[in-house]
């Protein structure tokens, strides 16, 4: 199978009154058709601005977006509707993400009344359909969001983003606001609808147990760029970058036995406001060297999987 | 009893609104040791907080009603106590820190003042005295006593929780009260908080009351658990009790929810439907409608309080047979 989206070089600037802050800084990677790319990094790393900037929620500064071999990186309001209509968005908070004002019903049925190719009756039963797919009871058709709890508010996001039969979600942190009982029925739910309609995910979370039961590959980020990308056993198995081996010592692990060394980070993540060249990690990474001072290249180390870091490549 | 510190027996609390009552806890039963670490684990809406917020008498009143139940303190039930006690007991011998540390601090006061005054307000020593003290709590969080004189903005989340942690230890009280302390760091940052209370816990031989939704920071943390659902202790014993030997069919839903770092499943086991509308619990074993392993009597009985073994108990009829 292809690749469905592919992204080169992107980057995404702010401008700030202390300088330019680099969001997102030079990320590339490809998303097979039907699979889940797993992206995680602490707050401020830009894995949420990375997946806006590739939806166009925000114009990237540099660098190129492929969709379906298509070069979607400049594109005019017409393109971009066409795009919307291929690829969609989940948000973590999903009560902040549905209007208040509207009924269940007509949160999901707004996507295809803006789209405008349906009859009446053919939205009302696409409507019933959608709300059926993400196991809404009918009864909940004219609630409104308030009424409701986190999970099914979720379910919500998910019927709309699936209205328009995209090809391609970005999730945002969609469980990290659930309770852990709802979020396995949410994981459960995505995964059933990536099975039945080949979706494609992108996966934001920074809770690395979810991305490795739910990614296929996981690209973990640090302060604008990608520090390591594989797939998703091979990276808790054989994690090369020195913050990704902090980040998974870091997780505390449901079992009373467990012994384990834990890689304590020193500090916290630098500005991203005018980064130096070199390593963005090396001020609070215990292997530094001298080295770490000159930028970074992205190796291939052994098949899909790749690191940016020279003290990992030369083990 | 010399060891025990805190004994909360038989607690019900009720939120009274316009027409509806909220049965937030319903018959908690807690008891925790000099030293020890008792986690309090359950979803939202459990009760969690609200048990937390019992202790420290900060239940706001109305709309809360605590209608039954003693919550004794070194052998004094707090209930009892009159406004000016309570007030000396509060940050002296007991204190709480928050979830969110920005809401925590005064924004408009630098954090070495803010320890300062902690500090004064329970001990009759000079303020430059108070501040030495402070300085002192500063850098055992890990923070420069440079920055002392620096606002709540000047500081990262996870600095921000550290300065709270440091004012709540600052009068080096018996009791901790910690209402899901990391939930809002990130992992890395999360792993030195911990790192922290536990270094602060054994220097200090401070009991704390750790109160999570997240079964790891519980494996790390607790000797003692308390399982929370819909207002009641379904499960409570070791944490090797609960972890090795769970028996409440909840409490293994929420083990079989986790995603598991060390083993490849395809999918996971959630558990079925919602926790019941707290102003609507149903009659009988409140966990009765999600259960798998429900019979008859679950729902016309109710649940019965078993022992498994020395201290480990269940809100379980079934439990032993099943699980």
């Amino acid at each position: 199978m292809g690749n469905i989206l592919e992204v080169r070089n992107l980057k995404k600037y702010f401008n700030t009154p202390k300088g330019q802050l680099h969001a997102v800084d030079g990320v590339s990677f490809a998303i097979e058709k039907g699979k889940t790319l797993g992206i995680v990094g602490e707050s401020g790393c830009g894995k949420s601005t990375l997946g806006r900037t590739i939806l166009h929620l925000l114009d990237s500064t540099d660098g190129q977006i492929f969709f379906e071999g298509k070069d979607i990186t400049r594109v005019n309001k017409k393109e971009l509707v066409k795009i919307r209509e291929e690829m969609q968005i989940i948000f973590q908070d999903p009560f902040a993400s549905l209007n208040p004002r509207m009924s269940v019903r007509q949160i999901i049925m707004e996507p295809l009344i803006i789209q405008g190719v349906m009859t009446k009756a053919e939205m009302e039963q696409e409507t019933d359909q959608l709300m059926e797919t993400v196991g809404l009871a009918r009864r909940l058709s004219g609630a409104y969001p308030h009424e409701l709890d986190g999970g099914r508010r979720q379910r919500i996001g998910i019927a709309r983003a699936l209205a328009l039969n995209p090809k391609f979600i970005l999730c945002d942190e969609p469980v990290s606001a659930l309770d852990v009982s709802i979020q396995a029925q949410i994981l459960n739910l995505m995964l059933d609808l990536q099975e039945e309609r080949g979706l494609t995910y992108i996966f934001v979370t920074h809770d690395l147990s979810v991305v490795k039961y739910i990614s296929d590959e996981i690209m973990v980020m640090y302060l604008g760029q990608m520090v390591e990308k594989a797939p998703a056993d091979e990276l808790f198995d054989n994690p090369l970058h020195p913050y990704t081996k902090a980040l998974l010592s870091a997780i505390p692990l449901p079992d009373v036995h467990a012994k384990r060394k834990r890689i304590l980070l020193e500090g916290e993540i630098t500005s991203p406001i005018n980064p130096k060249p070199g390593c963005r990690f090396a001020a609070r990474c215990i292997y530094a060297t001298q080295e770490c001072a000159e930028p970074q290249h992205i190796v291939e180390i052994s098949k899909n999987h790749y690191v940016s870091c020279h003290i990992a490549e030369s083990h | 009893m010399e060891n025990n510190l805190l004994k909360v027996n038989d607690l019900i609390i009720e939120y009274h609104s316009d027409k509806k009552i909220v049965q937030a806890v319903n018959g908690v039963n807690l008891e925790l040791n000099k030293g020890e670490t008792l986690g309090l684990v359950g979803e939202t809406g459990a009760g969690k907080t609200t048990i937390a917020k019992a202790i420290l008498r900060i239940l706001p009143d109305p709309p809360a009603k605590i209608k039954q139940g003693k919550i004794f303190f070194e052998g004094t039930d707090l209930l009892e106590l009159s406004e000016k006690k309570m007030s000396h007991i509060k940050g002296n011998e007991i204190s709480m820190i928050f979830q969110d540390p920005m809401t925590a601090l005064n924004p408009i006061m630098s954090i070495g003042k803010q320890i300062a005054e902690t500090i004064r307000l329970h001990e009759k020593i000079s303020k430059a005295r108070a501040n030495i003290e402070a300085i002192k709590m500063l850098e055992l969080v890990g923070i420069p006593g440079e920055r002392f004189g620096e606002y709540p903005h000047q500081f990262s989340g996870g600095m921000k929780q550290r300065v709270v942690i440091a004012m709540a230890l600052a009068c080096k009280p018996k009791l901790l009260l910690a209402d899901e302390p990391t939930t809002a760091l990130d992992v890395t940052i999360q792993a030195q908080v911990l790192e922290l209370m536990n270094k602060l816990k054994k220097e200090l031989n401070t009991s704390v009351l750790l109160i999570t939704h997240d079964l790891g920071i519980v494996a790390e943390m607790c000797d003692k658990v308390a399982v929370i659902y819909a207002g009641e202790v379904v499960e409570s014993g070791s944490a090797i009790d609960i972890f090795d030997n769970t028996a409440h069919p909840y409490t293994k839903g929420l083990f079989d929810s986790l995603p598991k770092l060390d083993s490849m499943e395809s999918r996971l086991k959630p558990i079925k439907g919602m926790m019941p509308d707290p102003t609507e619990l149903p009659s009988g074993c409140k966990f009765y409608d999600r259960c798998p392993y429900a019979v008859e009597d679950c729902k016309s009985l109710g649940a019965e309080k078993k022992e498994m073994g020395s201290g480990h108990y269940v809100l379980c009829r079934r439990a032993g047979e099943v699980c």
